[in-house]
C-alpha cells in the first residue's frame, strides 16, 4: 500500500491555469475525499495523475516513485459516466481481462476475471455480457472491476456516482468502503456532493479555481470549517435545515 | 447483424441490394459466358443499329455492342472497387494517423488533409492521370488517391470523437499500447459509418471512372470498360444511338445501385427500429367517463391550476403497446408546489412532457381529464390553445445548454415567445426580456442581453430558462430536473430562485427530481412514482418520518446525509428498476420489497387516499421494515439481478 503524492502540480491549458500548484497527499489505505464545483479543476488533477492531462510543473508520485507516463501504472482510475467509460462491443470479462497484467495464462485470466467481478458483486457467469445489458449501477462495478485488475496501489474515483441514481449510489458508495477495507488501498474520492464525500472519506480537501483552500480530516472540515468557500458549500447541501455558520 | 438486415425491410433498401448483387454476379459471370460473342468481329455488319441479332448494334468492327456492354461489367467493376480499397487504405492511414502520432505531428496530418480536400478531386485525377501515365494503372490510382482525402477526413473526424470517450481514456490508463487501442477499441466503433462511405465511394468511383475513360484518360485499347464503350459509341451516336445509350445506362444502373445500398444502410444503422411496428389503436380508458368522484379529494376546483386524471402516455413496441405513463392523477392548487420522484424510467418526465404536450408522435397521450386552468388540453391544438401553454405554462429542462439556440443571442431568443403570443413590438419585448432577467437575478442584464448563450455560465443559463418562462404570465412551472446539471451552490440558487417567484408571484410548481432530499427541500406535496403510476401521494415535511409506501422508505434511506450513521452500510434497494415494455402483474415494485406477500404477486393495490388527503399504493402500507443494512444484503441484490433476468 502507498501514498499518493502531488508536489506543486500545475496544470495549464493554452492561457488557463486548470489546476494551480496544488499539493495533497493520499496517505496509505485512506480514503481523501476531494470537493468543489465544475471549473474548480478537481477532475484535471485526477486525470493528470494518471496520465490524461500535462503536467507543466510540479510531481506526482505513488509510494514516492513518479508515475510513469507510459505503460502500466501502479494508480487506476474510475470514471463518472459508466455510459461512456466501458466498450460498448466488448464484452465485460475482455475489459477487466484488458486491464491485467501481460503474461498470465488464458485460463489464469479467466479465473482472475471471475474473481473480480466477484469481488464487486457481479454474477461472474455473466462476464460474456455487453454494457448495454447491464444497469448503470452494474456498470460502475464493472469499472470499478477493470480499475482494480491493474492491480493498482491507489484508485482515483472521479465522480463515481453522481450519473447514477440515487437508489443506485447507496449501493456503489457499500461497495467503495468495503473494496477499500478488504484491499487497503488508497483512494481519491472525487466529489461535489459533501454528504457522500463525508461517507467514504476520513480526510477532505476543498478545491477552488485550481487551488485547495481548505483541507483536513473530514469531521473537523465539516464540524468547523476555516474557509468562507467550505462554509458555503456546506450551506447548499439539500436537507439541511440549518447552514453551518461558525460564529468569527 | 439485425439492424443490417433491417436495412432489406425498406423498399429502395431492397431494391438496391438486389441491384447492388445483380451488378456483382453480372461481373463475376458475364465473361466467362459472353466473351466469345463480344470479340466476334463481323466485317460483314459494321455500325449497324438494334436488331434481332444485336440488340444495340454493333461497333466499327461489327462487334455486339450489348455483349460488350455486360462483359465490361467486370472491368469496370474491378476498377472501381481497386480504386475503393486504395480510397480506403491510404484514408484509414491518414485518418489515424493523428490519433497515433500524438499532437504536435497529428496537427501536421489534419493541415494537410484539409487541404487535400479542399482541391478538386476531379483536377486530383486528371493530375494524378498524368503523372502515372494514361491507362488503366494510372486511373486507378488516380481515383484512389483522389478520394483518399475525403475518406480520411471522415475517419480523423470519427476517431477523434470515440478516442475522447472515456473507454479509450480507461484502457490508456490501464497501461494498453496506441496501436493496440486503435484496433481494439477506436477502429471498430468508427467501422459502421466506415463502410458506409466506402460502399458510396465505390458507387462514385464508379462514375469518375466512366468519366475518365470517356475523356481518354483511362482504359485503353483493346481493353474496354463502359466508359471506354461510350467513348466509342459517341461518336457514332447519330448513326446508333444504342451504340452510347447501353454503357450509359449500365454505368447509371450500377452507379445508383452502389450509392443507394450506402445510403440505404446509413439509414438503417442510424434509424435503429425500421418499420414494422403498427400504430397504436384508440385506447378505450380515453372513452371511459371521469374518474372516480373520489379522487377530487384535492382543492375546491376553482383554483386548480392543473388536473389530470388517468393520465397514460404510450410508445408503439415491436410486441405491443409500451406504456410508460400508465394512469397517474393528480391537481396543483395556485401557488402549490408539487415534487414528483423517482428513478429513471419511472415516468416523471414523460409526465410532465405529456402536461405540456410536448410528447412526440409515436408517443400517444390519453386522459380521462388534461385541464390546465380549466382549458382542456387533450383537444386538437388551436391557436388559443397554444397561446394559453406559451403564456401560463413555463418549462424548465435539465440541460440548459441544449435548450438554447447557440448561435441566437439570448435577449432575442427570451423576446421572441412574447412577440409570438403576447403581440409585442420587438423593443417592448426586448425590454421585458431585459426586466426578466433582472428578475431571475442576472447581473447587468441588459449587457447579458446581448450575450450568446456560451458565454452564460451553466446556474445562469439555467436562470435565463426560468426567466424566459417568466416572461408570460405563468400559472405554472414545470421543472425537469433542472438543478441536476448543476454543482451544489449552483442548485441552491436556483431551487431558491424557484421558491421565490412562486412566493411573489403565487405560481404553481411542479419540480421533477430523482433526488428525494432536493424536491423534499422545495416542494409541499411530493408524488413518488413508480414503473410509471404514483405509488404514494403525501405532504414533503412527512418524507423522512411517516413515509408508508416501503419504496419512498427505502428511496430516503439511500441518500446519505449529513447525519447518517458512518458506521453503517447504507440502505440500498435491491434489484432493478421495472422495464416499462414488461411491467409484472400485481405491484410492480413487489420483486424489490422487503414486504411484499403472495398477494402483492398477484394483485396490484389500489392508491387509496386516508382521511387526511394523503394517498398510497400499497397492501402493506406503513408495516414496519426490518431495515436490513449489513454487508450480505448487496449479496442478494446480486443474486436478485440475476434471477429477474
Amino acid at each position: 500500500m502507498s501514498e499518493l503524492r502531488f508536489e506543486g502540480v500545475t496544470v495549464r491549458y493554452g492561457a488557463t491555469t486548470a489546476v494551480d500548484d496544488v499539493s495533497l497527499v493520499v496517505p496509505p489505505g485512506s480514503v481523501v475525499g476531494l470537493v468543489g464545483e465544475s471549473g474548480s479543476g478537481k477532475s484535471t488533477l485526477a486525470r493528470a495523475a494518471v496520465g490524461l492531462a500535462p503536467v507543466c510543473a510540479g510531481l506526482i508520485t505513488v509510494g514516492g516513485a513518479p508515475v510513469p507516463s507510459r505503460g502500466r501504472r501502479p494508480l487506476q482510475m474510475v470514471f463518472q459516466d459508466p455510459y461512456s467509460s466501458l466498450d460498448p462491443r466488448m464484452s465485460i470479462g475482455e475489459s477487466v481481462a484488458e486491464a491485467m497484467p501481460r503474461g498470465a495464462g488464458r485460463a489464469e485470466r479467466r479465473a482472475e476475471v471471475a474473481r473480480l467481478l466477484e469481488l464487486v458483486h457481479l454474477d461472474p457467469t455473466r462476464a460474456a455480457a455487453r454494457p448495454a445489458e447491464l444497469s448503470g449501477g452494474q456498470r460502475q462495478r464493472v469499472a470499478l472491476a477493470r480499475a482494480l485488475a491493474g492491480r493498482p496501489q491507489v484508485v482515483i474515483a472521479d465522480e463515481i456516482t453522481s450519473a447514477l441514481d440515487v437508489s443506485i449510489q447507496g449501493a456503489v458508495l457499500n461497495l467503495v468502503r468495503e473494496l477499500q477495507r478488504e484491499l487497503g488501498l488508497s483512494i481519491l474520492f472525487i466529489s461535489h456532493n459533501l454528504a457522500v464525500v463525508r461517507y467514504v472519506a476520513t480526510h477532505v480537501a476543498v478545491m477552488r479555481d485550481g487551488r485547495i483552500v481548505e483541507e483536513g480530516a473530514t469531521d473537523r472540515v465539516l464540524a468547523a470549517p476555516d474557509h468562507d468557500y467550505t462554509r458555503e458549500l456546506l450551506a447548499a447541501v439539500p436537507g439541511l435545515s440549518t447552514p453551518t455558520r461558525s460564529p468569527r | 447483424m439485425k439492424r443490417w438486415m433491417s436495412v432489406l425491410r425498406t423498399p429502395v433498401g431492397l431494391t438496391a441490394t438486389v441491384l447492388s448483387i445483380g451488378v456483382l454476379v453480372l461481373a463475376v459471370v458475364a465473361p466467362l459466358l459472353w466473351t466469345d460473342n463480344a470479340d466476334a468481329i463481323d466485317t460483314d455488319d459494321i455500325l449497324a443499329g438494334p436488331s434481332a441479332q444485336h440488340w444495340a448494334g454493333t461497333d466499327n468492327l461489327g462487334r455486339d455492342i450489348f455483349y460488350r456492354t455486360l462483359v465490361a461489367t467486370r472491368l469496370s467493376v474491378e476498377l472501381a472497387l481497386a480504386a475503393t480499397v486504395i480510397a480506403v487504405v491510404v484514408g484509414l492511414l491518414i485518418g489515424t494517423a493523428p490519433y497515433l502520432l500524438g499532437r504536435r505531428p497529428g496537427r501536421v496530418v489534419l493541415a494537410g488533409t484539409n487541404i487535400a480536400v479542399a482541391f478538386p478531386g476531379i483536377l486530383l485525377a486528371l493530375f494524378f492521370a498524368v503523372i502515372f501515365g494514361v491507362g488503366a494503372k494510372g486511373a486507378v490510382l488516380a481515383i484512389g488517391f483522389a478520394g483518399a482525402p475525403t475518406f480520411g477526413r471522415l475517419t480523423q473526424t470519427l476517431v477523434a470523437g470515440i478516442s475522447s470517450r472515456d473507454f479509450v481514456a480507461a484502457a490508456h490508463v490501464a497501461g494498453v499500447p496506441r496501436l493496440r487501442i486503435l484496433f481494439r477499441h477506436v477502429l471498430p466503433n468508427v467501422s459502421e459509418p466506415l463502410v458506409v462511405n466506402a460502399t458510396i465511394g465505390a458507387g462514385a468511383a464508379l462514375l469518375s471512372f466512366a468519366g475518365l475513360s470517356f475523356l481518354g484518360l483511362g482504359v485503353q485499347q483493346p481493353a474496354y470498360d463502359w466508359g471506354r464503350l461510350l467513348f466509342d459509341g459517341i461518336g457514332s451516336i447519330y448513326v446508333n444511338p444504342a451504340a452510347a445509350l447501353a454503357p450509359g445506362i449500365a454505368v447509371l444502373v450500377a452507379g445508383l445501385a452502389f450509392n443507394l445500398f450506402g445510403e440505404s444502410v446509413a439509414k438503417g444503422l442510424g434509424v435503429g427500429v425500421v418499420g414494422g411496428i403498427p400504430a397504436l389503436p384508440p385506447s378505450p380508458e380515453a372513452l371511459e367517463a371521469d374518474a372516480p368522484a373520489a379522487e377530487q379529494a384535492h382543492g375546491s376546483g376553482t383554483d386548480l391550476v392543473l388536473d389530470v386524471r388517468d393520465l397514460e402516455v404510450a410508445f408503439p413496441g415491436p410486441t405491443g403497446p409500451i406504456r410508460p405513463v400508465r394512469g397517474v392523477s393528480f391537481s396543483v392548487r395556485r401557488g402549490e408546489a408539487l415534487g414528483i420522484v423517482g428513478e429513471s424510467g419511472s415516468g416523471k418526465s414523460l409526465t410532465a412532457l405529456a402536461v405540456s404536450r410536448l410528447v412526440e408522435a409515436p408517443g400517444r397521450v390519453d386522459a380521462a381529464r388534461l385541464d390546465l386552468l380549466g382549458s382542456d388540453l387533450r383537444v386538437e391544438e388551436t391557436k388559443a390553445q397554444r397561446r394559453l401553454l406559451g403564456t401560463s405554462l413555463a418549462m424548465v429542462f435539465q440541460d440548459p445548454m441544449t435548450s438554447f439556440n447557440p448561435t441566437r443571442r439570448m435577449g432575442g431568443q427570451l423576446a421572441e415567445g412574447a412577440r409570438h403570443h403576447q403581440g409585442l413590438d420587438r423593443a417592448s419585448a426586448l425590454a421585458r426580456a431585459v426586466d426578466r432577467m433582472r428578475a431571475v437575478r442576472i447581473s447587468e442584464p441588459e449587457r447579458r442581453a446581448h450575450q450568446y448563450p456560451h458565454e452564460f455560465s451553466g446556474g445562469m443559463r439555467q436562470r435565463a430558462m426560468i426567466g424566459m418562462g417568466l416572461m408570460g404570465s405563468p400559472a405554472l412551472i414545470v421543472a425537469d430536473e433542472p438543478t441536476t446539471a448543476l454543482d451544489v451552490t449552483v442548485q441552491q440558487q436556483v431551487l431558491d430562485l424557484l421558491a421565490a417567484i412562486r412566493a411573489a408571484e403565487d405560481v404553481a410548481l411542479v419540480l421533477i427530481s430523482h433526488d428525494v432530499t432536493v424536491v423534499g427541500e422545495v416542494c409541499d406535496r411530493v408524488l413518488v412514482m413508480y414503473a410509471g403510476k404514483i405509488v404514494e401521494d403525501l405532504p414533503a415535511a412527512d418524507l423522512a418520518a411517516t413515509a408508508r409506501h416501503p419504496y419512498t422508505r427505502a428511496l430516503v434511506a439511500a441518500v446519505p446525509d449529513m447525519d447518517t450513521d458512518l458506521d453503517a452500510p447504507l440502505a440500498v434497494i435491491p434489484g432493478r428498476p421495472v422495464d416499462p415494455a414488461d411491467v409484472p402483474a400485481g405491484c410492480a415494485f413487489a420483486a424489490r420489497c422487503p414486504l411484499a406477500t403472495a398477494r402483492c404477486h398477484a394483485e396490484e393495490p389500489p392508491l387509496e387516499a386516508d382521511g387526511t388527503g394523503r394517498r398510497v399504493a400499497c397492501w402493506h402500507a406503513g408495516e414496519p421494515i426490518d431495515l436490513e443494512v449489513d454487508g450480505s444484503l448487496l449479496g442478494r441484490d446480486e443474486r436478485e439481478e440475476v434471477e429477474a433476468r
